[in-house]
């Protein structure tokens, strides 16, 4: 007689609220046993009609709604909306301004790394870095708090300027944060990176080869991660990234196939160090100006319509506006990467155990105000 | 218990209780004591673990309640869970979702009727005593599984699942590393045991020789697992089961829960002590050093050192996955503490 087995699957709905889903996602898990045969991720829960409601409100207006996409790295959601209007309206700034906002949009990109690394430790059931990642992105916190007075959502970033200039003494104190933050991601790879079970839980894990996540559409660290060498701030520099001496770390497989958790955490962590690198040279690059001179007094773009992508710490951030010449966008989308890299999380998902989907879920670093805008 | 009866006969008039009064009166009072020790312990022992967890995380943790350091936090912490309204879900078993844990508790609470705490402070000397802990300690694994199917969540009785395969995995190669203490003991009785220990350090069996050296190790791994303690926390896995078997437990019942928790981490470490450090017994050998320190004050100094270091690792280390603890337990510790125990019985065998 041939025994057969037929296992009973049962739906497991992870999230909305659950502690590892990183927001407001609902999983809907068809497991066997521990063996989850699909993973259906359902997103919308943080839906709040940014795109439509930027269609109501002037161009200034829309910036502090853009730092509401991705709170982890506000700097760089604003970031990225500056300079597309900018260059719709063809406003070219100054130096000082250049350097701030690199210096500003990679310290909120270590920042924001530092959450996913310290959540990711946490994911796979080790708490310690988790605060230490959150000891560290205070001290950036308390930076952005001097300058602009808010320590999550900034609104710094102003069409043709910056809010405010750096406070004096800003640079010293810069300088002093990176020279102990450096050592200090060492310290994270001994604890954390390099830990024996760290590596079995992470490296063999939620494999998004080259092929897959270039066909999905996947960027950012997540696409590094597989090997893929593409960062926009190399290939289609901005802000003068042309002329900044970085590297762009991609996942080598050095404990498993290439593009597994363990890969696309690990190029989070160099980039860390990469972005250390890069404010560095910006602070150097700084010159004395005003912030506010080439802000326009109406924000008044011609007719037309522009995309422009800057890399934002989840991967390449896309706005397209269309202007009718109107105080406000005619349109507005945004291509964002969180997004994208979800819709490749059934497939990379499937086969795999409970909790390698809690691994590939924190590996991808998702922010939910982003993918639902 | 023979000590506290003779205690007892201390009362004027005792000889004039009936038979049944002088037969029971020492147990309760002995299992009163025991429950109180253990109360206390594990008040001391959380307040110590957030200490040590928070100095491990660069924090200061509890620090205003109670004055000194916060000593008082988790004294106010179990007050505030005895005031929570007793919430039973609608939707439960709801018999045994109030026995689960209960016996929870029992199963680390009863084990420690054998343990010695010091030469004569203990409840009683089984002649089985390490049988009867091992098959008690067990017993916890009944009340995990209940609150896991009693709680009618699919996260609990997957909480409750991963623990039943965990416990009775570990304690294969737990109580086979148990063995090779046994063989050189000659002896299933706690009390004999660290009697054997007895004359310090270099009489230790963890130092005896390398097999029982490496049986610690296997023990105190699988001990780990049986408490579900990181690496092995997956029963109660917060990133992926929220808590496990107890996610829909509140108030008391939550209480106890943590209780039995934090009683088995003391149970095993206590059972550690007990076997490989020599229990109650002086560090140094009367010869080098006077014997000052009282048997309790070494075993819960013995007792806390293992805790911490589970502590420790605790706050280091990730969680391994279900399929790798199975490995571990059945590919990798079974194997090793079968040999080790052939090795103790090899060197024990007189050629």
């Amino acid at each position: 007689m041939k025994a057969e087995y037929s296992g009973e699957v049962m739906t497991l709905n992870m999230g909305p609220q659950h502690p590892s889903t990183h927001g407001v996602l609902r999983l809907e898990l068809k497991t066997d046993g521990e063996i989850v045969a699909d993973a259906v991720p359902h997103i919308g829960y943080l839906h709040r009609c940014f795109e439509k409601h930027a269609e109501n409100i002037d161009y200034a207006a829309v910036g502090p709604y853009t730092d509401r996409m991705d709170y982890c790295a506000a700097m760089n959601m604003e970031l990225g909306y500056v300079l597309t209007v900018e260059k719709l309206m063809g406003i070219q700034v100054n130096n000082r301004v250049r350097c701030i906002r690199i210096i500003m949009a990679e310290l909120n990109r270590i920042a924001s790394h530092l959450i996913a690394a310290g959540t990711y430790g946490n994911d796979i059931g080790s708490v310690t870095p988790y605060l230490w990642c959150f000891r560290d992105r205070e001290t950036i916190l308390d930076l952005f708090e001097e300058t602009c007075g808010a320590r999550l959502l900034y609104n710094y970033n102003w069409i043709g300027g910056l809010m405010a200039d750096l406070r004096p003494g800003f640079e010293k104190k810069l300088v002093e944060f990176l020279d102990y933050f450096e050592p200090q991601v060492d310290n994270l790879n001994r604890l954390l990176s390099d830990n024996y079970i760290f590596i079995q839980r992470t490296a063999k894990v939620g494999i998004l080869s080259p092929e897959l996540a270039v066909s999905y559409g996947v960027t950012g660290p997540n696409l590094r991660g597989s090997g893929v060498k593409f960062d926009v701030r190399k290939d289609e520099p901005y802000l003068g990234y042309q002329d900044i001496d970085f590297e762009i770390p991609v996942g080598k497989g050095e404990h498993g196939p290439v593009g597994s958790c363990w890969d696309r955490y690990m190029v989070r962590i160099r980039e860390v160090k990469e972005s250390c690198r890069i404010v560095r040279q910006a602070v150097a690059q700084l010159t004395p100006g005003d912030v506010q001179e080439s802000i326009p007094k109406r924000i008044k773009p011609p007719v037309g319509e522009i995309y422009m992508r800057t890399e934002c710490p989840r991967g390449e951030l896309g706005y397209y506006i269309v202007s009718d010449g109107g105080l406000k966008p005619y349109r507005l989308k945004v291509k964002s990467p969180c997004f994208t890299v979800m819709s490749a999380f059934r497939e990379v998902s499937r086969g795999a155990m409970i909790a390698d989907i809690i691994a590939i879920l924190g590996s991808f670093d998702i922010v939910l105000g982003e993918i639902d805008r | 218990m023979e000590s506290i009866a003779q205690l007892l006969r201390l009362i004027p008039k005792y000889e004039a209780f009936p038979q049944l009064v002088q037969a029971l009166l020492p147990m309760l009072v002995s299992c009163v004591l025991i429950f109180a020790v253990l109360a206390l312990a594990v008040l001391f022992a959380v307040w110590l673990e957030r200490k040590v967890s928070a100095h491990i995380q660069d924090r200061l943790g509890p620090m205003y309640v109670g004055g000194w350091h916060g000593w008082a936090q988790t004294l106010a912490d179990a007050l505030k869970l005895l005031l929570k309204e007793d919430i039973v879900p609608a939707s439960t078993d709801r018999i045994l979702y109030k026995m689960a844990p209960y016996i929870v508790f029992l199963g680390a609470f009863a084990a420690f009727v054998v343990v010695p705490f010091g030469a004569s402070s203990f409840v009683t000397d089984l002649n089985i005593g390490i049988l009867y802990v091992v098959a008690v300690g067990s017993l916890s694994v009944v009340g995990i599984i209940m609150a896991g199917w009693a709680s009618n969540n699919k996260y609990s009785l997957y909480g409750g699942m991963r623990a039943a395969a965990q416990i009775i995995s570990y304690e294969i190669p737990s109580a086979i590393a148990i063995m090779a203490v046994v063989i050189p003991a000659g002896s299933l009785s706690m009390v004999e045991i660290v009697n054997a220990q007895k004359g310090g350090i270099q009489n230790w069996f963890v130092f005896r020789n390398p097999f029982i050296f490496l049986a610690f190790i296997v023990y105190f791994v699988a001990s780990l697992a049986e408490v579900n303690r990181t690496p092995f926390d997956i029963p109660e896995a917060e990133s992926e089961l929220v808590a496990g078997y107890h996610t829909e437990y509140s108030g008391m019942r939550f209480a106890f829960f943590f209780l039995a928790e934090y009683a088995n981490m003391f149970l095993v470490a206590s059972v550690a002590a007990t076997l490989f450090l020599g229990g109650w017994t002086q560090l140094l050998p009367a010869s080098i050093a006077p014997q000052i320190l009282p048997g309790p004050v070494l075993f819960f100094g013995k007792v806390l050192v293992l805790i911490f270091i589970q502590m420790w690792l605790r706050w280091s280390l990730p969680r391994v996955r279900v399929d790798q603890l199975m490995y571990l337990s059945w590919k990798v510790l079974l194997p090793i503490s079968l040999v080790l125990v052939l090795g103790v019985g090899w060197l024990a065998v007189d050629w």
